[in-house]
């Protein structure tokens, strides 16, 4: 099970906030306890008979004076905690990073690595493969509207906002397939708008990041080449990029690499042949409001369009 | 019963004089008649009523909208509502609590008590305090003709462009939205000044400001407050307005415009917002601990500085609600820090109210019980609170179901849970009958319990990452059984309200008789009968400490002098409460509704073409002339002139007779 937990850090930025959490929840559930104790007291002791002694004004007012001072003693401390944790997990000494722009687009996430090689340069959507134990610093920005990046297993959410750029940096240190979602209201699929980070060993990456940047397999069966025509010939390749053949738009996912994903439409679907013909035909119906169209085409021509991108990991 | 008898408190001026002054104040300030008298009355009870009832109305609209969340968010992939539907939902529920329901409703009771408790009988300006229902009225009014419509808004009660834009939200509801603003802001604007000046200058002699009750201390503060906060996001929501209908481009980043403009001028409102609705929910909590414990409140000066710092440091915490969109580490420090400062007034005034109870004679009434419970569950959302004003956890849990469970219990329980309290504490002074006692514990327990299992569940689902506004979630991702229990909570929170609606129904018929002074509490508004007479004081009392009625002394004067013939009330000095002079009240008038009515044209008419605003304009100003047409000097019974009224303050002073 995928979950995404802020609870269940797997990297030093969200281990140190769920640190500072549960000594904030100490803290916290201590005063609160105090706090109604002293209310139970108060209220038993208030409904004695009226001949019963009262509490002095006097002793009242030091009690007060005193639960003030502890207030504002028991806030510095959280404050310095808070601030002390604030600072570490925004520094980072690693002098050799991994680059990734992440855009936020109306629901769905484009994904560009950078690299100072440019041939070593790709994008991808919606899943982000990072090596586990480096840094990866995320550049964020929107095409559109104001999103939100969070994975809460890795650090706290950052907002993608358009014409301003905003940096996140964190890394994983357990390999393993985190879930995030858009936490900024966004639209009418704003809960329809995760995506997934994989994290891996420095290997499996480096062999990850080979695949992704070589182009689209070539169609090799008949099937296939005739999906390809398909995918070319209808208004696919207008919004859709395959790289290494004509489909060359650049408003929606980069599918070049799409049988590599678990997920389909931004972790809404788990990528199988099924749900991937569901979501060509019908998009409007698994995600209300989305970009996508309708498709009606034929039986056979879908089943080959299914080859097509099947066969492109 | 002899502590209705108007006076009964106070030394008799003289029987035969006090029937005198009763029969021509009666007639005075009689309220018209028939459905244009509905129209033209302008008394603060029969304001105040209306504010209550429709901003309770609207809490009820609100309360079905949030069920309706609710019952979709139950269980995981439902289908119940459309994404489309939810967003409205939504929408409509946090605008209707925040803007119809929660800010009216504190200043409709305080247009209702501030005159009987600082002793006087209307607010300053009683002709606008009129306008400002009206329009607040028809600002609700036209949020719920569109959303009948499937026109309601959908971009969130905060409207973040550039969602809210005219790219990314074509058609006219987030316009609608942005309009409903403008009205409530200037209904809130209106009240407030009327407020301030009622209690600056209408105070009876003798109550100094250091002698104000809380209540009246808080309405003060939330006034201030008002005035400095709505302008801000009338500013935006106008903005915004613009950039949807003229092309302006205040908030569009593709022409120079910043998005995050937005955020500041709005969080510059909202936050004080919680405030405005929380501040007035403290004074009803000392007047109800006062009366309950039968003490003054500990603490008087401490508590009066915590309301006006809290206001103060309201306005600079906005931040903490944008610490995502990328401040610089400094300036999250900061706003860390003057977050979390603004515990420390909030924990002063507990501590008070503590020790208040600790050193009082208990009576455990039903207003008390919502008291208790504003305690136990405020200072759950304060603590929360403190965890989110620390940047890194709010990091996590921002705009995650966190943020719902700590803002619900901010205000739910800082100011929902004090004012039923002050519902069932004030019922009987408005109504004359007191709100069942059974029913209302049932009241009580059913909303306590039903808000912590609507709510409490909700921490824990923003920690294991849902977040908010999200019309449905996987079921892999394992919320769905603290959702369900959430809904369910919510159900019970339902049966809680229409308990107290029962209870109010039955016992506005059948409810025992309260008399004038049934808890024996200590402020001038229980010392006139149940349900107060139009003029509320036969003479305008005085004021010998800051509990008025448990510090008179058995001569306490009154103030004699005033004319009854005519609407007349005593102006004080700000800060000493002496006599200044006299002042004439205008009395009921159709103008107010009419310039409302051309006001309310004008502002809706400009959502579907700004060229409306050319011509609309002048109805407004013909209303307005009309309002305002100057009616010559006052004339004495007799017909002669009268002489300036400041002159004649020589002539008044309070009198032993």
């Amino acid at each position: 099970m995928m979950l995404q937990s802020a609870l269940d850090p797997a990297g030093p930025q969200s281990a140190r906030i769920s640190h500072l959490w549960w000594v904030f929840l100490a803290v916290c559930t201590v005063v609160y306890v105090l706090v109604l104790v002293l209310l139970f007291i108060g209220v038993a002791r208030g409904r004695r008979p009226s001949a019963a002694p009262r509490a002095s004004e006097a002793g009242l007012t030091r009690a007060v004076a005193a639960a003030t001072a502890a207030t504002v003693v028991t806030l510095f401390v959280l404050l310095a905690a808070s601030v002390a944790t604030g600072r570490a997990v925004s520094e980072h000494d690693d002098p050799d990073p991994l680059y990734i722009k992440l855009t936020g687009h109306q629901w769905w996430w484009q994904a560009q690595y950078k690299d100072p090689s440019p041939d070593r340069q790709f994008e991808t959507a919606n899943e982000i493969h990072i090596p586990v134990g480096r840094p990866v610093i995320f550049i964020v920005g929107s095409a559109d509207v104001i999103h939100s990046f969070w994975v809460p297993s890795l650090h706290g959410k950052v907002d993608l906002i358009p014409t301003h750029e905003n940096t996140l940096w964190l890394r994983a240190d357990r390999a393993g397939t985190y879930r995030g979602q858009c936490a900024e209201f966004c639209g009418l699929q704003h809960a329809h708008m995760a995506l997934l980070v994989v994290a891996e060993p420095p290997a499996a990456f480096e062999a990850w990041r080979r695949d992704q940047i070589a182009p689209a397999r070539a169609a090799d069966t008949p099937e296939r080449r005739h999906g390809e025509r398909l995918f070319t010939s209808l208004p696919c390749a207008l919004c859709h990029a395959i790289r290494g053949t004509p489909a060359g738009g650049r408003t929606a996912p980069d599918l070049t690499h799409i049988a590599s994903r678990l997920t389909l439409a931004a972790g809404t679907l788990p990528n199988t042949r099924g749900h991937l013909a569901a979501w060509i035909v019908d998009p409007q119906r698994i995600k209300p409001g989305n970009a996508m169209p309708e498709n009606l085409i034929a039986a056979e021509d879908l089943q080959s369009l299914l080859d097509y991108l099947g066969g492109l990991p | 019963m002899s502590t209705a008898e108007p006076g009964a408190r106070w030394p008799r001026v003289g029987e035969e004089e006090t029937e005198r002054a009763r029969a021509a104040l009666e007639k005075v300030w009689a309220e018209p008649r028939g459905m244009v008298g509905w129209l033209t009355n302008v008394n603060h009870t029969a304001i105040g009523r209306r504010y209550v009832v429709t901003a309770l109305a609207f809490f009820l609209l609100g309360g079905i909208e949030a069920l309706l969340v609710r019952l979709q968010l139950a269980r995981p992939e439902s289908r119940l509502l459309d994404p489309d539907l939810y967003n409205q939902m939504f929408t409509t529920h946090g605008t209707t609590m925040m803007f119809l329901f929660a800010v009216p409703v504190m200043q409709g009771i305080a247009v209702y008590l501030v005159p009987f408790m600082v002793g006087t009988r209307n607010v300053a300006f009683p002709r606008l305090n009129a306008f400002g229902y009206f329009i607040y009225l028809f600002g609700g009014l036209l949020l719920y003709a569109f959303f009948l419509v499937d026109a309601g808004p959908d971009a969130g009660w905060f409207a973040y462009t550039p969602l809210s834009g005219p790219q990314f939200s074509p058609g006219k509801r987030v316009d609608v939205w942005a309009q409903m603003i403008t009205f409530t802001e200037i209904s809130s604007l209106v009240v407030a000044s009327a407020l301030i000046v009622t209690i600056l200058k209408m105070r009876a002699p003798g109550m100094s400001l250091n002698r104000m009750p809380v209540f009246v201390w808080a309405m003060l503060v939330q006034s201030f407050m008002v005035l400095f906060a709505m302008p801000a996001v009338m500013v935006c929501s106008s903005m915004l307005i613009l950039d949807r209908l003229v092309g302006t481009h205040f908030f569009n980043p593709a022409e120079g415009g910043d998005p995050l403009l937005w955020q500041h001028l709005f969080w510059f409102f909202g936050h004080p917002e919680v405030y405005l609705i929380f501040i007035p929910a403290l004074g009803f909590v000392s007047s109800i601990i006062v009366a309950f414990t039968r003490r003054p409140v500990f603490g008087y000066v401490p508590l009066v500085l915590s309301l006006v710092a809290t206001a103060f440091l309201g306005f600079g915490v906005w931040v903490h609600h944008m610490f995502a969109t990328g401040i610089p580490p400094l300036g999250q420090s900061y706003f860390t820090a003057a977050s979390m400062m603004i515990v420390i007034p909030s924990g002063v005034q507990i501590f008070c109210w503590m020790a208040t109870l600790w050193s009082g004679r208990v009576r455990l009434r039903t207003p008390l019980l919502f008291v208790l419970g504003f305690v136990a569950i405020f200072t759950i959302g304060g603590l929360s609170g403190v965890m989110l004003a620390s940047v890194p956890i709010d990091l996590q849990v921002h705009d995650t179901f966190f943020v719902v469970a700590h803002l619900h219990y901010v205000l739910i329980g800082g100011a929902v849970f004090p004012l039923f309290g002050a519902l069932y504490f004030w019922f009987p002074k408005a109504t004359g009958r007191t709100l069942g006692e059974g029913l209302g514990r049932v009241n009580f327990w059913l909303l306590f319990v039903g808000f912590n299992l609507t709510f409490f569940p909700m921490h824990q689902l923003g920690l294991r990452g849902m977040p908010r506004r999200v019309y449905t979630y996987p079921a892999e991702m394992g919320w769905g059984r603290l959702n369900l229990i959430a809904t369910l909570g919510a159900f019970v929170l339902g049966v809680g309200v229409a308990v107290f609606l029962w209870n109010a129904a039955v016992s506005l018929r059948a409810g025992s008789l309260a008399g004038a002074d049934p808890w024996q509490a200590d402020t001038l508004e229980w010392s006139i009968p149940s349900p107060p007479p139009l003029y509320a004081f036969v003479h305008l009392p005085t004021v010998a400490g800051r509990s008025p009625l448990w510090d008179a002394r058995p001569d306490q004067p009154v103030v004699v002098g005033l004319r009854n013939d005519r609407r007349e009330v005593l102006v004080t000095t700000t800060v000493e409460a002496l006599l200044d002079h006299r002042e004439v009240l205008p009395t009921h008038s159709l103008w107010p509704f009419l310039s409302a009515v051309a006001v309310g044209a004008l502002l809706i008419a400009s959502i579907f073409s700004p060229r409306a605003v050319v011509p609309l304009v002048l109805p407004v100003a013909v209303t307005m002339l009309g309002w305002y047409w100057p009616r010559g000097p006052a004339r004495d019974a007799a017909g002669a002139e009268e002489r300036p009224l400041a002159r004649e303050a020589s002539r008044l002073s309070p009198e032993t007779p």
